[in-house]
């Protein structure tokens, strides 16, 4: 059981990565204790594929000690662009 | 092998290792992925030892439970991954001993398992790994370390067949 909501941690990478867009799904059933997110940032641009997921674990150090399993993908606007096409 | 990884495959059986003890009686005893290990001491695994503990093969991977019964969903991710491609990987789990499990976690500064090593660098968790194969990119990570991807091979024997 974890405080967070998926709405909070929308809120906290969207305002902490000024991201330009932010899903995070809750898949606990409501406990809180399992989310998956797609996060689209500029911050990302530049980065290998490790220092994006690193910047995102950094940025929810201290959520992640409670959430026990996280999965995000994570991507620059210009990606993310190229996802949707797909 | 086939008939082992068949078997493990069924979505049923994939996490279930109970069950697959009862169908499969030979896996108790089959030693072939086992860490040597797996029964470390129990005190703080320092930095000295996990370096060398990476670099036992090409491919490390750090997970729950073992490649035949992994016991987490994102670390039998990573297995179906490996096994797709053909690789050949030194498996250690990380629920036989605390310490390696902590010890792994500080190594990296990444908050989760599984972890995967390619040449005693750290690549990544299960996203990473997921990412990688859907881009291609671990076909070209492989092949930097030696290893030819049974996918790749799978694509070349298709286009001799076609000329």
């Amino acid at each position: 059981m974890s405080k967070y909501t998926s709405k909070y941690l929308e809120d906290k990478l969207k305002e902490k990565l000024d991201a330009t867009y932010v899903h995070v799904t809750d898949e606990s059933d409501g406990c809180g204790g399992k989310f998956s997110a797609v996060i689209v940032s500029k911050a990302f641009e530049g980065k290998a594929l490790l220092q994006k997921h690193r910047l995102v674990n950094t940025t929810l150090a201290e959520e992640l000690k409670e959430i026990h399993a996280f999965s995000q993908k994570s991507y620059t606007p210009a990606e993310w662009e190229k996802v949707q096409q797909q | 092998m086939n008939k082992i990884s068949q078997i493990l495959l069924r979505p049923s059986l994939a996490n279930n290792f109970a069950t697959t003890m009862r169908t499969m009686p030979a896996l108790a005893t089959f030693p072939r992925w086992y860490s040597a290990d797996a029964a470390a001491p129990p005190a703080a695994l320092d930095k000295e030892t996990l370096d060398k503990l990476v670099r036992t093969n090409k491919v490390v991977v750090f997970m729950k439970g073992n490649p035949q019964a992994p016991r987490c969903g994102f670390s039998n991710a990573v297995v179906q991954i490996m096994r797709m491609h053909g690789v050949q990987y030194d498996a250690h789990d990380v629920l036989q001993n605390e310490s390696l499990r902590q010890g792994i976690k500080e190594y990296t500064d990444w908050p989760t398992i599984p972890q995967v090593f390619i040449n005693g660098e750290f690549v990544g968790g299960c996203d990473i790994m997921m990412q990688m194969h859907q881009s291609g990119d671990l076909i070209e990570e492989l092949k930097k370390v030696g290893i030819t991807s049974e996918l790749l091979k799978a694509e070349e024997a298709k286009d001799s067949t076609k000329k």
